[in-house]
């Protein structure tokens, strides 16, 4: 399956030029940019590992692309995004956010139900790739 | 001074209700009134008389004025200007003291500024174009329960506007078909699907047995995508205690958001306000019903004063018009409107129809909500006009897709995220808009189909809700 | 807030700039001439822009003749190798790292702001702005420190230019718990890697750059451009001395005239003498006794009065007693 996090994963994955211009789009509004990455994908791991610190004041992407291929050739078989960010009063938040890599073979999830009081259940999401400990999650079993 | 209080009828003027030369506070209230007076009643007595029966006033001069500090209480009109090609309506701008409201509630404060002078035999038409809200007073209110950005990161969504649908047929589905469309076009790809206003409790399908069946359908969506998902649960009752019973339910279930209807009321809804912030719940408020008073022109109330007061009250969603769907909307007006719920400063903009400065001192956003007779093909047009910070609906732009409902899901998404991609890339949106969701279509069958379907469906009528100023471009 | 269709804020990134390009994309190269097309060079140069640069650095710098006929060359150099590009005669993009020899306050910094804008004029850098570091910026102070201090400035000068100043405190062959080495082979990977991306300009003193390349081979193979940057002579010193006074609005009177080039002789051969940097500071401190001299005196002084420096606010330096 295909996990659809972020902002442009109902489009063709992008390349690296694509994604140059989406991360000028950012810098033109002053946003500092982060590469993290994860082997969990659940829809409210909030907290990815950071690849570095975030880079402020830059002027050009070249230096962010460079450390997306770093990240890349470390993990991967990890889910890998880049986080614009904005700093101004009134937002302090990610502005945008796009995966650049994913797992060869993404597993997905289970939906499991355990059944409590009428006909109540209680569902738990269950990314499939937590059933292998971490550093094997991905690639041959 | 003996004049002042004999017994017996004053203009409203005289008794102190038109002050040309007051200042307003930092403090006070400002309202802004379209007037239509009566042939024969001069615009300073009708700006005073509505000053005057919307603070202290009654038709009569009585002696227990003078046991109050009236001058204090009164609201003070300030100014009356002529509206430009409309001899007839004048613009009224008054003055009330803080004092005069309960702290917190917006029943307060409507039913002191709109309670009692609408129905005034003096005036023809009567219509609050806008209120200036003090920091002191906004600092009251609890404000949205999350907020814009508090909302993002709940959903771990950036960069692009949220998509919804509204079930249809509106009414008539049962529980179980309800949760198949549900799950249909969450799992197509849609953030959120929403039961429309109407959908409360009824024979053919009760609120328990929907929740559980949209909650289902919600959860299978988000395992299927891995993305947090949500419907709206309608939980408009007809008494509170039912109305936080179904809350409840909802929030037990687990669902990140609930949904309630203007029509139960202000005070309602902040009481859902305050259960949505301490349950850690968006609250979404539709805005039914509130057509019959602020679409003409004339007389009512502007949906810029609700959008305020619902601002103030706490909701986390509203709706606000699309400027190019089924529904009114002139795009300047619908621009001041997200300007209320978005804006952290706003400035007086007569274009926009917005008539004071309006500082809402770090409360946060009210993410407004674009619904109605709306479809992929006019995904430039929306972006162009709304911005970012807003959810998309797409009710029969959904499910009436010729390939079902996770197919029409699809073709909004994809359209949306091709947009927000070429305007990020420094493409022109209204000019090359049609392009782009052209090229996005040849990779996405779902969207070449939707814009076949409806690619040519506009909604072209004159609105009748314009601001009076329109921006001429310059000769330069 | 935001506002549809957002205009990015910062001037300068609208992709549609001219010369704007993604990272690691060639230059933005009109399009491809046919074998037999010739090519107008005098146009090329104004195209580009380049005299109005070349111009501004006669302006802002006196004397320097051998750096700016250097500069000119260069221009010149990558003119041509952007013409010869067209007719795909050029492989790939050229090395332009490069080092600045000479004393201190002797116009490096100036002339590396001028060729940052000139390469970014020709097309070679995308932004053309300067990050300007020495060893503190780049080296840390215990393990694992260094690698993120370097990437850092490396990761901000991209499009740019990266100055290092007095880049041989890198390297410390004495120490070798020092951390200096790392930085260097970081910064010998990014020159090699990120030609398109980012220029290096070191600076220093000559003998010191000279001992730092004979031990890192590596680096020294990589810088294309070595630009030496002589001492001014005594009568370029008093012409920098005099344009800065101008654009102060000061005057020397012609006795201080005098005595302002006698000071200046007898400055240069002294030790720590830096230059432009000394001019100026000679200046600053002949400003604060032209002052102190128009207070402690009586009456009025005019205009004239207000701008003139005399021989007394130059001869009380220790200069002339030693």
């Amino acid at each position: 399956m295909r996990i659809t996090q972020g902002t442009f994963s109902y489009l063709p994955d992008l390349t690296d030029q694509e994604i140059a211009s989406q991360l000028d789009y950012a810098l033109g509004h002053g946003w500092a940019l982060s590469v993290e990455f994860t082997d969990d994908p659940h829809p409210r791991n909030n907290y990815w590992d950071m690849w570095g610190l975030p880079m402020f004041g830059l002027a050009d992407a070249a230096g962010v692309l460079h450390e997306i291929n770093e990240c890349r050739q470390a993990y991967p078989d990890s889910y890998i995004r880049v986080c614009a960010y904005d700093s101004r009063q009134g937002r302090q938040t990610v502005a945008l956010s796009f995966l650049v890599n994913r797992p060869a073979a993404e597993p997905g999830f289970r939906l499991d139900r355990q059944e409590t009081t009428d006909r109540r259940l209680r569902f738990t999401v269950h990314p499939y790739a937590l059933d292998r400990p971490a550093d094997t999650r991905y690639g041959p079993p | 001074m003996t004049e002042r209080w004999s017994a017996g009828v004053l203009h409203y003027a005289e008794m102190g209700y038109w002050q040309p030369d007051y200042v307003p506070k930092p403090t006070d209230v400002l309202a802004a009134f379209r007037v239509t007076p009566q042939p024969g009643v001069p615009p300073e007595e009708a700006g005073a008389a509505v000053a005057g029966e919307s603070s202290t006033a009654t038709w009569t001069v009585v002696w227990t004025d003078r046991l109050t500090a009236y001058d204090h209480y009164q609201g003070k009109c300030y100014s009356v200007d002529p509206v430009p090609g409309h001899e007839e309506q004048y613009i009224a701008r008054i003055a009330y003291d803080l004092d005069l409201f309960e702290e917190g509630s917006i029943a307060n404060l409507s039913s002191s500024i709109i309670g009692n002078v609408f129905g005034f035999k003096a005036l023809r038409a009567l219509r609050l174009e806008d209120m200036r809200i003090p920091p002191h007073y906004a600092k009251t209110f609890q404000g949205p329960a999350h907020g814009i950005v508090m909302e993002r990161e709940y959903l771990n969504k950036f960069g692009r506007p949220l998509l919804g649908a509204t079930v249809k047929p509106k009414l008539g589905l049962s529980a179980r078909n309800y949760g198949r469309v549900v799950y249909e076009a969450l799992r197509g790809g849609l953030d959120f699907t929403k039961d429309d206003e109407n959908i409360n409790s009824q024979p053919f399908m009760r609120w328990r047995d929907r929740y559980l069946h949209c909650m289902e359908a919600v959860n299978k969506a988000q395992a299927e995508t891995g993305e947090v998902k949500g419907h709206y649960m309608n939980v408009t009752a007809a008494t509170m205690e039912d109305m936080y019973e179904r809350a409840d339910f909802a929030r037990e279930l687990g669902s990140v958001i609930v949904m309630v209807d203007l029509t139960a009321g202000y005070t309602a809804i902040q009481s859902m306000a305050k259960w949505a912030r301490r349950n850690g719940v968006l609250l979404h408020l539709h805005r039914a019903g509130h057509s019959t008073y602020t679409r003409q022109k004339s007389h009512g109330v502007s949906f810029r004063v609700i959008a305020k007061w619902m601002r103030l009250a706490g909701v986390d969603h509203i709706h606000a018009g699309t400027v190019v769907g089924k529904l009114e909307g002139d795009p300047n007006s619908v621009a001041g409107f997200y300007d209320v719920l978005r804006v952290n400063q706003a400035e007086p903009d007569p274009v926009k129809g917005l008539y004071f400065e309006q500082d809402w001192v770090s409360m946060p956003g009210v993410m407004p909500v674009a619904s109605g007779g709306i479809h992929a093909g006019q995904m430039h047009q929306l972006l162009h006009h709304l911005g970012e910070d807003v959810i998309l609906q797409f009710g029969g732009g959904t499910i009436g897709h010729p390939l079902g409902i996770a197919a029409g899901a699809t073709a909004n998404r994809v359209a949306l995220e091709a947009m927000i991609k070429a305007r990020n890339e420094g493409r022109d949106l209204l000019t090359e808009g049609p392009d782009v969701l052209r090229s996005a279509a040849k990779r996405s069958r779902e969207l070449d189909m939707a814009l076949s379907t409806w690619g040519d469906v506009t909604f072209n009528f004159e609105s009748t809700d314009t601001p009076d100023v329109i921006a001429v471009p310059t000769g330069a | 807030m935001t506002r549809p269709g957002f205009a990015p804020d910062r001037p300068g990134f609208a992709l549609d700039r001219p010369g704007s390009r993604a990272p690691g994309q060639e230059p933005a190269a009109p399009e491809p001439l046919a074998d037999d097309a010739t090519v107008d060079l005098t146009a090329e140069r104004t195209g580009a822009g380049v005299d109005q640069t070349l111009d501004s650095l006669e302006s802002d710098l006196v004397g320097l003749e051998p750096v700016k006929t250097r500069v000119r060359e260069i221009a010149a150099l990558l003119l041509v190798d952007r013409v010869r590009g067209r007719f795909g005669l050029s492989a790939g993009p050229p090395s332009l790292h490069m080092c600045f020899t000479g004393n201190p306050g002797t116009g490096k910094t100036t002339v590396a702001l001028r060729m940052a804008e000139l390469l970014h004029r020709l097309g070679y850098l995308r932004r053309g702005h300067v990050v300007s570091v020495t060893r503190d910026d780049l080296v840390g102070q215990y393990v694992g420190h260094t690698a993120p201090k370097t990437r850092d400035a490396i990761n901000r000068a991209m499009g740019g230019v990266l100055f290092i100043d007095e880049a041989y405190y890198l390297y410390r062959a004495e120490n070798e718990r020092d951390y200096g080495q790392e930085s260097i082979e970081i910064l010998l990977q990014y020159m090699e890697n990120h030609r398109a991306d980012l220029v290096v300009i070191m600076a220093g003193y000559a003998d010191r750059m000279e001992t730092f390349f004979a031990s890192n081979p590596g680096m020294s193979s990589r810088i294309a451009h070595h630009l030496d940057f002589p001492d001014y002579s005594l009568d370029e010193l008093v012409a920098i001395g005099e344009l800065m006074l101008r654009e102060q609005r000061y005057r020397l009177s012609a006795a201080a005239g005098t005595t302002f080039r006698d000071y200046l002789a007898r400055r240069m051969t002294q030790p720590r003498f830096a230059n432009a940097r000394s001019v100026r500071n000679a200046l600053e401190r002949a400003r604060l006794r032209h002052a102190n001299r128009l207070i402690a005196g009586d009456g009025a002084p005019g205009k004239d009065d207000l701008m003139r420096l005399e021989p007394a606010d130059f001869l009380a330096s220790r200069v002339f007693s030693s």
